[in-house]
């Protein structure tokens, strides 16, 4: 398999958008096409993350319209949909799709409109990624399955459930700070300096988790182009390259061992490593999944970078700052820079490219650039994972 | 000629592949009941019912009924419903791992404002069964198990 590389990418403001799917994720996939400095006629084939579009705005197929919106031409365009990580499953295939030899570059993404939605459905179709037969009729919202994977955490742990809540709460202040510095983030100049009493005391959704804990509905897309690795260098001096990926599946809740060590996501992770030739302690920087506060500690364990239940520890003690040993979401993650589901993906790739060009906000650019970084986006609760390692060199093999 | 006969072809098609399908479940969780599945090459029991063993992958199974006794392994209270359950909340949905081994989603039938850590691990008793009438999206209505906490 050939080695492929990330050469543009393309994002737009997140939040609430009055432009339809079609044309956000035409806005995103321009600017990457721009960014590439590749014309619309180089793309061989779109691969697009979407997860509740027949929701939204009763479309589906949105693929094969937005590359008609492009004028793409008849290429293949295939509509991934792995709930919130559609997008990071879409990038996975067309990665590798490019290494195959099939294509020699190709458009990636994700759109949703998930705040146009409000919250009553929004919750509603969100929990559609649940096990409709079993936890449909108790009523489970994602944020209730996340909090009663808080409470597990707490109980297996021995942490007092307030104790836990406060450290909780400093994934939300982090994430909020950057999310504040980020302009294309839905909370931007917003929520920036929030305290650990204003995450326990706002509004509870799912016990114990409240409406800070959580991460917003939002409208948004974001696009990448890539390519062959012995293509890229025609296009950018400053490749990003794709260095492994993985992708693995859950079951539904209550098949699940233990729901704080979700084995889809360790088995992503531990796939995505094992084809870069990298362990988590190579890794500089992490874009991590953070629906839900508990569900970064929950990640950062499953993935290896700290042991099961220290986590939560660590991030109150700043380890995953800016400063600390462990960079995570200075983009200010789901929390701070929003969450349409589609897209979230893409937009965790994007925010890694830039980090490793210096070209995030002051304030969330990491200094040195990083090396090696990683993503982790979880579809459900817990059923579909994937992963994607990203490096500023070519595998060393 | 080639080909092969209609009756051949509709009585492959008449066999089972369900041994226990959710609608007998659901039945039983009507009447009181949490019907499962034992499987015939590691004896453990499935439960909500699966075509397959949910623990080896075996296709030998056959219907049992499990006694609706577990413990509490986790639980929430929603306080912002999704639309279709805004009238429930706050409610209580919860995790239950049956004596059995396997692991229920259902209801938890308690007082919401009384319902804090201390509940997980308790011993609880299958007491009934919630019907979500269903909408638009579900494909009819749905049931799940209610439990209630029977040991302090």
């Amino acid at each position: 398999m050939r080695d492929v590389a990330i050469i543009g990418v393309g994002h737009t403001k997140f939040g609430r958008a009055s432009k339809t799917s079609l044309e956000l994720f035409a806005e995103a996939a321009l600017r990457a096409v721009d960014d590439a400095g590749v014309s619309l006629s180089d793309i061989e084939a779109l691969f697009q993350g979407a997860a509740l579009p027949g929701f939204e705005e009763g479309q589906v197929m949105s693929a094969a319209f937005s590359a008609a919106e492009l004028n793409l031409g008849p290429i293949p365009a295939t509509r991934y949909e792995g709930a919130c990580a559609s997008a990071s499953v879409a990038i996975r295939d067309a990665a590798q799709w490019v290494a195959s030899g099939e294509f020699e570059l190709v458009l990636a993404g994700g759109v949703e409109k998930a705040l146009l939605m409000g919250t009553p459905l929004a919750t509603r179709t969100f929990a559609m990624a649940c096990h409709a037969p079993t936890e449909g009729p108790a009523g489970l919202t994602f944020p209730g399955v996340f909090a009663m994977a808080a409470r597990r955490y707490a109980k297996i742990y021995d942490l007092p459930l307030e104790t836990l809540r406060e450290k909780m709460a400093h994934v939300s202040i982090k994430n909020h700070r950057h999310g504040a510095l980020n302009p294309l983030a839905q909370f931007y100049k917003k929520m920036g300096d929030l305290k650990v009493e204003d995450v326990i005391n706002s509004r509870m959704v799912a016990d114990p988790l409240t409406l800070l804990d959580c991460c917003p509905f939002s409208d948004g897309a974001a696009a990448l182009v890539l390519c062959s690795a012995e293509l890229a260098r025609q296009y950018t001096d400053e490749p990003i390259y794709v260095l492994g990926t993985g992708q693995a599946s859950g079951t539904p809740l209550a098949k699940m061992e233990d729901l704080t060590k979700p084995v889809s996501r360790i088995t992503s992770a531990r796939m995505a490593f094992k084809r870069a030739g990298l362990t988590p302690r190579d890794i500089d920087m992490v874009e991590v999944h953070d629906c839900f506060s508990i569900a970064e500690l929950i990640a950062l364990e499953s993935m290896g970078f700290f042991a099961w239940g220290e986590a939560a520890e660590a991030t109150a003690a700043g380890e995953t700052e800016i400063d600390g040993k462990l960079p995570v979401n200075m983009s200010g993650g789901l929390i701070g820079k929003g969450h349409p589901i589609g897209a979230t993906g893409a937009s965790q790739v994007y925010w890694v490219v830039k980090q490793m060009r210096g070209d995030s906000p002051k304030g969330n650019q990491i200094d040195p650039v990083p090396e090696y970084g990683i993503t982790d986006t979880l579809g459900g609760d817990f059923g579909t994972l994937c992963h994607l390692i990203l490096g500023r060199a070519k595998r060393s093999s | 000629m080639s080909g092969r006969t209609q009756e051949e072809i509709e009585k492959e098609l008449a066999t089972q592949y369900q041994v226990l399908t959710y609608a007998d479940y659901e039945d039983g969780l009507k009447a009181g009941k949490l019907l499962g599945l034992r499987c015939g090459s590691c004896t453990k029991i499935t439960c909500n019912p699966m075509p397959v063993c949910q623990w080896c992958g075996s296709r030998i199974l056959e219907r049992t009924e499990l006694s609706g006794d577990g413990f509490l392994e986790t639980f929430t209270v929603i306080r912002v419903a999704s639309e279709g359950f805004e009238s429930d909340a706050p409610f209580i949905p919860c995790l239950v791992r049956t004596r059995e081994g396997p692991c229920v989603i259902g209801r938890l039938e308690y007082d919401t404002e009384q319902a804090t850590q201390d509940l997980i691990g308790k011993q609880v008793k299958l007491t009934g069964a919630y019907t979500y009438k269903g909408d638009t999206y579900s494909g009819g209505e749905r049931t799940c198990p209610i439990f209630s906490v029977v040991a302090w």
